[in-house]
């Protein structure tokens, strides 16, 4: 997993809120057995508006979504994670995000800093204000900076490390498996078996 | 204090707990499907990984097969790479699949529960939102994402989080006519689609107690619509009774052993919830939603919001999206609004209690003309039972097209989709934009009520059609 420490990059303002995983990416881009080249699906059906944010070249290159509140309500899709950062983003600011969305931008390095609704609007008018706005991400200290808004995040201590060490999870699990092979040993004899 | 049927099923499975991290949890089932899992196998292959417990792992195919000529090749390219991925790796980690064409075939979470795999007390994953239903076992049930299946097929542990807990207790009994579906959707549009977020529900209560096994897995299903990790219903007599003898439930000895154990799954008496709702059994109608996303639903009876009565400004906003979406205006009845395509199936409703009920609205009626009707049994033996029982004659007879088994239009992975600006009446679980198809308007309703718009040819609940007499 790619580390993440200190992010600097400019804003894309998405004020739509309960943005679903069907949106940030429709089901005929699952289809795919690999791991990246998501991005042509990001957004897909909004992006056929021409003048849906995402298409606005003002907003070409930017890291950092700001959306309303409840993102990536919906499926367990992962592919929603690696469409964003396959596009680009480093970062998705937002009042709240749907647990299985942020479970899954944890493990593989997308920053989901969740922060008060009114930071949001303010995020939201300094990026169409000014769309060239340099945001830093500063995720050792749990700060977003940009001009004159400083505003905390909200982020678990446990991802918060895993993302600064860029920690795969599964090598941290196995360094317990003499416990996984102790418990395995205990469970009852007449829980289910799929093969026989 | 006592402890919630959540975190007794979760103490159960601590593999490994210390201050800081998350708890390790045991994994007893991983359900597996096609759309989810490529990555993850390939992870495996990447990092020279094994499955560790392929005997705790179970795959179907679900998502992209198509629902009419299963025999032959799935003529998407796309689609059928991704299902022969999952047969090549399942072979290849010795995972038992049930493909396409296979008796036991279907969808993953109508699936588990019909081979008895789904049972009390168990912590139960897959790669798919909707693994909240096997809760209804009293399962602590919840879907992850790629990596975590990675985790689990690597490590049969998953470290997660603690929840909080949310008791629903539903009171009272439900009216003749009113489902499962139709008290979910007001539980969502109640709480609404965050309302649940960190939290694993506990459903409870007389109307609970009362549902069939099958309508407590339409309202676990929902639970992730109210954005819960997880819905959970204490297992009693009829859960027992469901599970007995099914090919995987305990036999001889180890079912009164483990039934004694299932007996001791229930809240204590004194645990705390961090969250409790109260809602009345006697007050919820036939309900469907209006707008585009599950918490945006109103008693049948209802009319369409007028968005500037949502006195969030966010929620008007999305209200404002949502009826420029469904091309519909502020204050009309819902029941007015016309239908093209009805979709009868999903791991929300369509198992066979599902099928028998829209059948039963709909025997002796035809479905209106310019309405298509899809039924879709949730497996290959919910299909074949339902043709047993004669069901698919009456659907058949009524000018519904009878398919089998798969995920299908809820998601519209196969070719079963709504065309641009088409509306449906789908009993799934998801009116998101574009979900069965792009451009597609979909309203969430229950089987009876998708059986009577059929006939109808617009949203209705079954006592609005004419009475058939006999001559």
């Amino acid at each position: 997993m790619q580390a993440f420490t200190l992010h600097t990059g400019t804003m894309l303002p998405l004020r739509r809120s309960d943005v679903d995983t069907d949106q940030i990416i429709p089901a005929e881009y699952l289809k795919r057995v690999s791991r990246t080249g998501f991005e042509d699906g990001l957004f897909a059906a909004w992006r056929k508006d021409p003048a849906f944010v995402v298409n606005r070249p003002e907003y070409a290159g930017a890291s950092i979504l700001v959306a309303g509140p409840n993102f990536g309500t919906g499926s367990s899709r992962e592919h929603a994670v690696w469409a964003l950062q396959d596009a680009g983003f480093r970062a998705v600011v937002s009042s709240r995000f749907a647990d299985i969305f942020r479970g899954n931008a944890g493990k593989s390095g997308l920053l989901t800093a969740q922060v008060d609704q009114d930071v949001v609007d303010r995020l939201w008018a300094m990026a169409e204000a000014h769309p060239d706005a340099v945001v830093t991400v500063d995720l050792p200290a749990r700060l977003i900076r940009v001009v004159d808004i400083t505003a905390d995040f909200g982020v678990d201590d446990y991802t918060r490390w895993r993302l600064l060490e860029g920690l795969d999870d599964i090598d941290l699990s196995l360094q317990h498996i003499e416990k996984i092979e102790r418990y395995e040993s205990a469970r009852w004899s007449y829980l289910p078996r799929t093969l026989s | 204090m006592g402890k919630t049927l959540a975190e007794k099923v979760w103490d159960a499975h601590v593999v490994h707990q210390a201050p800081g991290e998350p708890d390790l949890l045991y994994i007893d089932l991983h359900l597996v499907h096609e759309v989810t899992s490529p990555q993850a196998f390939d992870g495996l292959r990447l990092s020279g990984r094994q499955v560790r417990r392929p005997d705790l792992t179970i795959a179907t195919e679900d998502h992209n097969v198509p629902t009419i000529g299963i025999g032959l090749p799935i003529a998407d390219p796309v689609s059928r790479t991704q299902v022969e991925t999952l047969r090549r790796n399942c072979a290849e980690f010795g995972i038992r699949l049930h493909p396409m064409g296979d008796d036991d075939q279907g969808i993953v979470h109508v699936v588990g529960p019909q081979l008895g795999l789904t049972q009390p007390g168990l912590t139960i994953v897959c790669g798919d939102s909707h693994t909240s239903t096997h809760g209804a076992f009293g399962a602590l049930a919840f879907g992850i994402g790629t990596s975590e299946v990675e985790h689990v097929l690597a490590t049969q542990t998953l470290p997660m989080r603690p929840f909080k807990t949310m008791a629903i207790t539903v009171d009272g009994e439900l009216r003749p006519g009113v489902t499962a579906k139709d008290l979910v959707l007001t539980i969502i549009a109640t709480i609404g689609t965050g309302g649940g977020q960190g939290h694993v529900i506990e459903y409870r209560g007389e109307a609970i107690r009362a549902l069939s096994m099958e309508a407590r897995m339409t309202v676990c299903n929902m639970s992730i619509e109210a954005g819960a990790r997880a819905g959970m219903i204490a297992p009693d007599d009829t859960t027992f009774a469901y599970l007995k003898d099914r090919p995987h439930a305990p036999h001889g000895s180890g079912w009164d052993t483990a039934l004694e154990g299932w007996r001791e799954l229930c809240t204590d008496d004194d645990a705390h919830f961090d969250t409790e709702v109260v809602v009345n059994a006697a007050d919820v109608e036939p309900f469907v939603t209006w707008g585009t996303n599950p918490g945006q639903g109103l008693p049948l009876s209802a009319s369409v919001p007028d968005p500037a009565s949502f006195a969030d400004p966010s929620e008007r906003n999305a209200a404002e999206r949502a009826l420029a979406y469904m091309d519909l205006a502020p204050g009309t009845r819902l029941r007015e609004i016309t239908i093209d395509t009805v979709f009868l199936g999903s791991c929300t409703n369509g198992r066979i209690e599902d099928l028998r009920a829209a059948a039963e609205i709909i025997r002796g009626h035809r479905v209106a003309d310019r309405v298509r009707m899809l039924v879709v049994p949730g497996s290959m033996r919910v299909r074949a039972q339902a043709e047993v029982e004669g069901l698919h004659e009456v659907f058949i007879a009524a000018g519904a097209e009878w398919r089998s088994a798969g995920c299908s239009m809820c998601l519209g992975m196969n070719p079963d989709q709504l065309a641009p600006g088409e509306r449906s009446a789908s009993t799934s679980n998801r009116n998101f934009e574009g979900r069965q198809g792009k451009g597609g308007r979909t309203h969430l309703v229950s089987p009876v009520v998708a059986a009577a718009t059929a006939v109808a040819g617009h949203l209705a609940a079954p006592a609005d059609l004419p009475v058939l007499v006999e001559v």
